[in-house]
């Protein structure tokens, strides 16, 4: 008897939770917004092509670490990290550090579609521009490899260039998805990205996640509880700015080992 | 354990109590159709063994009613956490409930039988035994109501206890049956019943296992007591 998907999944990723090796370490990170200390010593592992989950009511920073990631908060005055956050070795938090570089390395799509009012073609292609100079068929074959990635192709092949903004909240997702992935990343941080799309749309984004996950490391921030589940190898739960506890998906959602993690996951949260 | 914070969604709560509560019943039930068959075996009470047969189709109506409302709650609260760990073990745990409420309906089926010729034998090890079975039992619905990981460690342990009483009373009856060949047929009932109480406390071994599983997250070992030596016994060997 052919064993079922589920259990199948379990164990590959047990498997492969053997040989993983992290891509992003985080340690010792503390994080502030003015004086606001809005992560406390954070220490966690994002392994290599797996899916990690970031859980916990509103304001307990888990979208803060996923800033700090892609050093977004860059941006924003006042807002600083201390600590290391080590990308294949190299701190990212280091000053002179090529945020360019970084960001095409960390690619991001957030909890509403973000598509450039341009065509769906100069979507793709656009960002690419900036850190490569490709041949014309190169970069078809780029915008094409893309969008058959994130599961769009099919879907736009005959419309390329019209306008990206005339497409659904799914599929813009995609395309968002399918921009980031343009840039060869290798990891892909995820805000919430399916909090705006109807349940298929959100199930064929999941699906394109298992996917991709073969070739990325890629870190979700979620607010559902039942998404954790099903697309993260590993979920991490934080709490008022601390990281609470990072186990396997199985693990966390059957039997979490702090009190905390139990409460919220369960809706005790009081 | 978080049983004493209760949900934000108070229907929810609402169900993991209705579950427990029938869960509670049905054991309940059980313990009281297992505590009439003992007493009509050794009061030899036909009237309160046909009663013992008459309810054992409510346990299995219960057990029927547990797993539609089990999977209701599965399917429209996606329980997790020791939500899910609990509902599950429910699902599961109503399968040894309706095993137990069936033995104790074989012991009664046997009594009413055993109650037509005039008794032989000394029922006093079947009394002793059967003591440490309903206590075990009564120790098992407790600890699922009270979701007690320690009284459902001493329940898994102490099935040793029944099982070697089990043993000894096969030899008992070995002995009746050899020194007098009129004893089979009853002694060959008598058997059946200890042997129907010696599986009582093995469901009830399994009910603590879930028990302790369902408040603690983690399995108790996968070898547990066992002392059954009945089946390496052979009349031959007692010589």
């Amino acid at each position: 008897m052919p064993m079922p998907d589920a259990v199948a999944r379990v164990e590959l990723a047990a498997e492969e939770n053997e040989i993983a090796t992290p891509r992003i370490s985080v340690r010792n990170l503390d994080f502030f917004y003015g004086d606001n200390h809005a992560l406390r010593s954070i220490w966690i592992d994002f392994l290599n092509r797996q899916t990690t989950a970031m859980i916990g009511p509103s304001g307990c920073g888990k979208s803060t670490l996923l800033r700090v990631l892609n050093r977004m908060y860059d941006l924003y005055p006042g807002q600083r990290a201390e600590g290391e956050v080590l990308l294949d070795g190299q701190n990212i938090l280091a000053p002179g550090l090529d945020l360019n570089r970084l960001r095409r390395r960390v690619g991001m799509v957030f909890q509403k579609p973000t598509p450039f009012p341009k065509s769906i073609y100069e979507n793709i292609a656009f960002g690419v521009r900036l850190h490569e100079k490709l041949s014309r068929a190169a970069m078809d074959e780029r915008v094409e490899s893309s969008l058959t990635r994130a599961a769009l192709w099919d879907e736009v092949k005959d419309k390329l260039h019209h306008s990206a903004l005339a497409l659904s909240g799914g599929q813009q997702q995609r395309l968002c998805i399918a921009r980031s992935i343009a840039v060869r990343p290798q990891v892909i941080l995820l805000d919430e990205p399916t909090s705006a799309l109807d349940p298929i749309s959100t199930l064929k984004i999941e699906e394109l996640i298992e996917e991709l996950k073969r070739d990325f490391t890629i870190i979700i921030v979620t607010h559902n509880m039942q998404q954790a589940g099903r697309c993260a190898d590993r979920v991490a739960f934080f709490y008022l700015g601390e990281l609470v506890e990072c186990a396997s998906a199985t693990e966390l959602f059957t039997a979490p080992r702090e009190r905390r993690t139990q409460e919220y996951i369960t809706g005790r949260f009081g | 354990m978080a049983e004493d914070t209760k949900h934000i969604l108070s229907s929810f709560e609402a169900d993991l109590l209705r579950l427990r509560d029938m869960i509670a019943a049905m054991g309940g039930l059980v313990e009281t159709e297992l505590a009439d068959a003992v007493k009509a075996l050794l009061n030899r009470d036909a009237g309160l063994a046909a009663h013992v047969v008459e309810q054992d189709p409510k346990v299995d109506a219960e057990e029927r009613a547990i797993e539609q409302f089990a999977i209701r709650v599965l399917a429209l609260r996606q329980p997790v956490a020791d939500d899910l760990r609990h509902v599950v073990v429910a699902l599961k745990m109503t399968t040894d409930l309706e095993r137990i409420g069936d033995y104790a309906a074989n012991v009664a089926k046997r009594t009413l039988v055993l109650n037509q010729a005039a008794p032989s034998y000394p029922l006093a090890s079947l009394a002793q035994m059967s003591r440490l079975v309903q206590e075990n039992l009564k120790t098992t619905i407790d600890a699922i109501g009270e979701a007690d990981p320690v009284k459902a460690v001493s329940v898994w342990r102490a099935d040793q206890m029944i099982d070697d009483l089990y043993t000894t009373i096969f030899r008992e009856l070995i002995t009746y049956m050899m020194e007098d060949a009129r004893n089979i047929s009853a002694c060959t009932h008598l058997l059946f019943i200890a042997k129907n109480l010696e599986r009582i406390g093995d469901h009830a071994t399994n009910i603590a296992e879930l028990t302790y599983y369902a408040a603690t997250g983690e399995n108790l070992p996968e070898t547990r007591p066992r002392g059954d030596l009945s089946t390496s016994y052979a009349p031959s060997n007692s010589k």
